[in-house]
């Protein structure tokens, strides 16, 4: 019954100063068939697509496409063996049309000039035969997640490729949409295009793949059918141990309110109105966790929260102060802590060092600095304190952020966030990228300051950290919340069609609480 | 692949730093002198009598002493205003614009505010240089808050339009009208307001480096300096710490005009007595390259601005030599090249880069600050 | 931080800009009809080595790197063009020559940039200063050439009134000037190299992985735009004035840069920006002309400068430049 194998990748191996991402890793893919590539961040799936798509070059092992070895220099020999890829980052140009980002590279021409029309003809054509709605001429930027994915799609196609890679793609899709990507999945199968579908999400391997192929830190721990494992097996194939899925954490005692807001709007960078119309209250002693599609005001709504982005309408209260639109500062006076959805970009200066970035928001203030003169033997005592208390990984506190790892330098972050006096915490993002012991370590830590009586405000776009954290769970869709459950009552089938805009029949007077 | 990150030794020590910190502008410096030297051979003349020369007349004699010194001291003063704004991530290239409007305004105070007591008039007619600096260089970083435009061209833009208007000046209402003046220029400045010195170091000198020390202290020790740092290498996590980006711009800009003006103010006061246009133009892409020069660390500027007196001082002693002195610009512009392309040096060198300490970020881009 | 007032205000300004412009020209053609032509065949002639200027600014920036080098380009072009001119005494190849100059600019800046990763604002600056230093290194007073290139009439056309003359008795870079605006534009937005360059410019990446080499388009096209800032310059030595100053580029390059963000970085959009921008110089010129007094030529002289920075504040927000504009391209 087994069809022919169409790529064979034997014994690769790839370095970086460093680290070892891919170690004598092999594997196999057959014709028509599903293969999953299982593997938690940094355990070496990426580095390994990026090797089968010509993007890097292996140290040492072979390439064998349709039973001819091949060398992978560029990702136009990759296309040329039948090599496509769905970058979990679309590769489409935002400004440009759907037509134009699918012909980049192999362009229809009439004469000199760019023949669109035929391209659009083409594209209509692969859209009919695997059920790939899309409009041509439609701007990209102007398109659902969801469907630029299948602009992205359509390109592999495009391109003849019967080889399609598809990189972490469910991570940017509401369940439902995920949904309609195994569909399509499954129509392209069904006509002969192999898959490697990369994940570290375990039941979406379990539902779609034929076979699991499972990466650790850079080593194939092995391969298994669907049907002969479960869930917890393939959970310690990834980490190496068994992993605690749930995070004990004592009844919720809430408290008083801490943060209310009322009827909020704010614009995004673009001008459009992100965040339409949200209140709700936070209360001392609880995680609400706002779960969402990535994109759906989320962003917007935390930077009005902090200070950082203007409120057309609406109120915003912290300790009953009143907070609209003042400078991020008086949040931060008020007893606010915020760990932010971009660390690097926002939440360190990654060139200075780790003792100046420990201070960044509270420089200004005794101790760190007396009448505009900053304290350096403060400071760097106080850093030193705080490195070993948060277990941050460095040589030495004049060490630059950036010369640490993700989790270190999120570990950086929450000290600097966690050691200050704080009512109020919002944690945005606060595990994605990271390993698993950062992930448990950021989570106990987060369940710590709930007990300590804290609000916090939890942001994710994982539902299983939403679902493990929070006591209760908002759901945020274009910019609305649609409705707030006790984390009892949450199902991942309920939140699914809340994220996907469908609101509950049952519940729906109480979106206010 | 953020993971794979990994943090590799311990930091560099103080000294290493700054070992780290000065290899680079060194081997600039010698390279472009050899350059300078290759170019002087092919023009037929002799690069090492032609150096000897220059050298000797900046530094072996009290009157070439006195001449370094008042060619460096405006240039300590550009070259401060175009690193205080780098510190802030902004790129001053008004630096020339400032410097004059600072001129100018010193010269007017200096000329027109009759019977005041020199301990008055002096510094009055210096806050006046550094008040237009200051006012001139607060518009660009206002402009950038407030509308996005970019200081780079806004400033070269303000360059122009301060040389029409201090032209304007000089011919016009602030015009040297003495019998047997035709050219553009203000009258002499009153003895009241003269800059003396002390022995062969002209006291503007002195005041060049005190800024220099000041702008250093602040940098590394305030709560301003720190948010200036914090602005210039990452705008968005500044604000996210609770920072008035805005706020730091204009001041940093402010500032920059400021030294820059004082420069001017220092210049008309100490050495050419009165405004004249066209006295001093260079000096504020000559402050780009001492900037440069210094790792944009304000102690540097001075050593890197004394360099550039030196080799302006000596100019003449060059050309009576046989060499010709324009050969002073080419070197000083190859010393810009190797060292803002510091990968050249290390290529050539093999030197590793260094993996400690604070860059230059520069902002790129025409979007706003952030 | 655009807002919306701050908005409103750009456009009200904008509008009225273009409004006075055309107000300002029909009131005058009434008045005084000689003077008016006169100005507005200035207008175009000062307008040519801006249109230039900002077309050499497309090429380079809608492949993602800043081109502040502009004015050092036109200075190298212009100085290289001359000397062709003083040593051959014939015109095309003095055209060339400053082409060619303008080509190694580029191929500097694009390696500084490029291939060394250099901040692009930092390499624009030191190719500015080093063409102004090497101009004045080698320039020698007393050099004199044999002619400038003069205009050619076009029959027929040059007959209409006002238009005419404005537009159809010029001499050749200013004709090549109005052609090139018009083939950059259909190359950039209906060929190939046109997309690709454009992907180049906005998402690097994405060019890459549909097997595009980054790297090489961006060094053509900042080496193209090299070329055309060098014409920028020879229109200076070879056309406009038939010698060469010290630093006679004059900030020219810069107020090309705010013509290209103005014209929203595409070569028509540049086209009508130059035009306002020749029509500032112009009224310099024509002043001088005709001997009013009243405003001193120093404030006139300001014109063109306030106005770039009146651009420049007005339309950076608004305009989108080129996405990956300013960072080198990293394979990873």
């Amino acid at each position: 019954m087994r069809a022919e194998v169409v790529l064979e990748v034997r014994n690769i191996t790839k370095s970086f100063p460093g680290v070892v991402a891919n170690d004598n890793v092999s594997l196999t893919l057959h014709r028509g068939e599903v293969l999953a590539l299982l593997g938690e961040n940094g355990a070496g799936k990426s580095t390994l697509m990026n090797i089968i798509y010509g993007l890097y070059h292996p140290d040492s092992g072979e390439i064998i496409v349709k039973g001819e070895k091949v060398q992978l220099g560029s990702p136009r020999e990759a296309i040329e063996h039948g090599i496509g890829m769905v970058h979990q980052h679309f590769m489409l140009v935002p400004v440009m049309s759907v037509v134009e980002n699918v012909m980049l590279g192999i362009e229809s021409t009439q004469g000199p000039f760019l023949d669109k029309r035929a391209a659009a003809e083409q594209i209509r054509q692969i859209s009919e035969q695997y059920g790939l709605k899309v409009d041509p001429y439609a701007i990209v930027e102007d398109l659902p997640v969801g469907v630029r994915q299948r602009v992205e799609i359509i390109k592999t196609l495009y391109r003849e490729a019967d080889i399609l890679i598809l990189d972490e793609p469910t991570a940017v899709l509401t369940p439902q949409e995920v949904e309609e990507l195994f569909e399509i999945i499954e129509a392209l199968t069904a006509q002969g295009k192999s898959v490697i579908f990369i994940s570290h999400k375990l039941k979406e391997v379990l539902r779609i793949a034929d076979r699991i192929t499972v990466l650790r830190r850079g080593k194939v721990v092995g391969t298994v059918r669907p049907e002969e494992t479960d869930e917890q097996q393939l959970a310690e194939m990834m980490v190496g141990r068994s992993v605690l899925l749930r995070v004990e954490k004592p009844p919720r005692e809430p408290g008083m309110p801490v943060l209310e807001v009322d009827d909020l709007w704010v614009r995004d960078e673009t001008g459009h109105m992100a965040v339409r119309g949200v209140s709700f209250r936070l209360y001392a002693g609880e995680i609400l966790g706002i779960a969402g599609v990535q994109g759906n005001g989320q962003t917007e709504l935390v930077k009005a929260l902090s200070g950082l982005k203007h409120a057309e309408k609406g109120h915003i209260r912290i300790a009953g102060q009143p907070v609209t639109n003042l400078a991020p500062r008086a949040f931060y006076e008020l007893g606010l802590g915020h760990v932010p959805e971009d660390r690097q970009h926002d939440g360190l200066i990654l060139s200075l060092p780790i003792k100046d970035n420990i201070i960044l928001n509270t420089y200004y203030k005794q101790p760190y600095s007396e009448n505009m003169v900053l304290k350096h033997d403060v400071i760097a005592e106080t850093a030193k304190r705080l490195v070993e208390e948060f277990d941050v990984r460095t040589p030495g506190i004049d060490t630059r952020a950036g010369a640490l790892s993700g989790g270190n330098q999120q570990k950086v972050i929450i000290a600097r966030e966690f050691s200050r006096p704080i009512r109020l915490l919002y944690a945005v993002q606060p595990t994605r990228g990271l390993d698993v012991g950062s992930i448990e370590y950021i989570h106990r830590r987060l369940v710590e300051k709930r007990n300590e009586g804290a609000a916090v405000l939890l942001v994710s776009t994982e539902l299983e950290e939403i679902l493990a954290l929070s006591d209760r769970v908002a759901v945020m869709y274009e910019g609305q919340i649609m409705d707030i459950l006790p984390v009892d009552e949450a199902t991942i089938e309920r939140l699914g069609l809340l994220m996907a805009g469908v609101r509950d029949a049952t519940r729906t007077a109480q979106t206010t609480n | 692949m953020a993971d794979a990150k990994i943090a590799n030794g311990a930091p560099p020590t103080r000294w290493q730093r700054f070992a780290q910190a000065i290899t680079i502008p060194l081997l600039a410096v010698v390279l472009a002198m050899l350059v300078g030297a290759i170019i002087i051979v092919i023009a037929g003349a002799n690069p090492l009598g032609g150096y000897t020369a220059m050298f000797r007349g900046a530094l072996g004699t009290a009157r070439g002493l006195v001449r370094t010194f008042e060619k460096a001291t405006p240039l300590i003063f550009s070259g401060l205003a175009v690193a205080f704004a780098f510190k802030a991530g902004l790129f001053n290239i008004g630096a020339q614009g400032q410097l004059i409007l600072g001129a100018i305004a010193a010269a007017y105070v200096g000329f027109a505010f009759e019977g005041l007591p020199p301990f008055v008039h002096l510094p009055l007619a210096l806050a006046a240089g550094m008040l237009a600096g200051a006012i001139w260089g607060a518009i660009p970083g206002a402009l950038k808050t407030f509308t996005g435009a970019h200081e780079v061209i806004t400033t070269i833009m303000l360059n122009f339009v301060a040389i029409n208007l201090t032209d304007y000046l000089a011919n016009g209402p602030w015009k040297d009208r003495s019998p047997g003046n035709i050219v553009a220029r203000t009258p002499a400045i009153l003895p009241s307001a003269e800059l003396p010195s002390i022995g062969v170091v002209p006291l503007g000198l002195l005041i060049a480096i005190g800024m220099a020390v000041l702008a250093w202290w602040v940098l590394a020790n305030t709560t301003f300096g720190y948010e200036i740092r914090a602005v210039g290498l990452n705008p968005a996590a500044a604000r996210y710490a609770g920072m008035s980006v805005g706020r730091t711009v204009i001041a940093s800009m402010a500032i920059s005009g400021l030294l820059a003006g004082l420069g001017g103010a220092v210049e008309t006061l100490g050495i050419v007595g009165r405004y004249q246009p066209g006295f001093n133009t260079g000096l504020g892409f000559d402050g780009i390259t001492i900037a440069l020069l210094a790792q944009t660390s304000p102690l540097g500027v001075v050593p890197a601005a004394l360099l550039f007196g030196v080799m302006r001082a000596g100019a003449n002693q060059m050309q009576l030599y046989g060499v010709d002195a324009e050969i002073i610009g080419i070197v000083q512009g190859t010393m810009l090249l190797f060292v803002s392309a510091p990968i050249i040096i290390r290529k050539l060198f093999r030197l590793r880069a260094p993996e400690g300490g604070e860059e230059v970020v520069l902002s790129t881009g025409w979007g706003s600050s952030g | 931080m655009p807002n919306n007032a701050m908005t409103m205000i750009r456009q009200r300004v904008s509008w009225l800009l273009v409004a006075g412009v055309v107000a300002l020209i029909f009131v005058s053609y009434g008045a005084t009809p000689a003077v008016t032509t006169a100005l507005l065949a200035s207008t175009v002639r000062q307008s040519t080595p801006l249109v230039l200027g900002a077309l050499s600014g497309i090429f380079c920036e809608r492949s993602g790197v800043i081109n502040i080098a502009i004015e050092g380009m036109m200075l190298m072009g212009a100085f290289v063009g001359f000397l062709a001119n003083v040593y051959t005494g014939n015109l095309l190849v003095a055209v060339l020559a400053a082409v060619l100059m303008g080509a190694f600019m580029g191929l500097a800046h694009a390696f500084m940039s490029i291939t060394l990763k250099m901040d692009q604002i930092i390499s624009g600056t030191v190719l500015n200063i080093l063409a102004l230093e090497l101009t004045g290194f080698f320039y020698q007073q007393g050099l004199t050439t044999q002619g400038k290139l003069t205009p050619v009439r076009i029959p027929v056309l040059a007959d209409i009134p006002l238009i005419g003359p404005v537009l159809f008795d010029n001499p050749p870079i200013t004709y090549l000037s109005l052609v090139l605006v018009v083939v950059v534009h259909i190359l950039l937005f209906r060929t190939v190299w046109g997309l690709r360059t454009r992907a180049v410019g906005e998402h690097p990446k994405a060019a890459d992985t549909v097997g595009i080499d980054v790297i090489r388009m961006r060094y053509i096209n900042v080496i193209i735009g090299g070329m055309i800032a060098g014409l920028a310059g020879g229109y200076l030595t070879l056309e406009a004035v038939g010698s060469f100053e010290r630093a006679m580029t004059n900030g020219r390059g810069f107020v090309a840069l705010a013509v290209m963000i103005f014209g929203k970085w595409t070569p028509l959009g540049a086209w009508g920006a130059a035009l306002l921008f020749g029509f500032a110089n112009a009224l310099q010129t024509q002043f001088q002309f005709l001997g009013i007094s009243t405003i001193p030529h120093q404030f006139v002289g300001m014109l063109p400068y306030l106005l770039t920075i009146v651009v420049l504040a007005g339309f950076v927000g608004r305009a989108r430049p080129p996405a990956a504009i300013g960072q080198p391209y990293e394979k990873e």
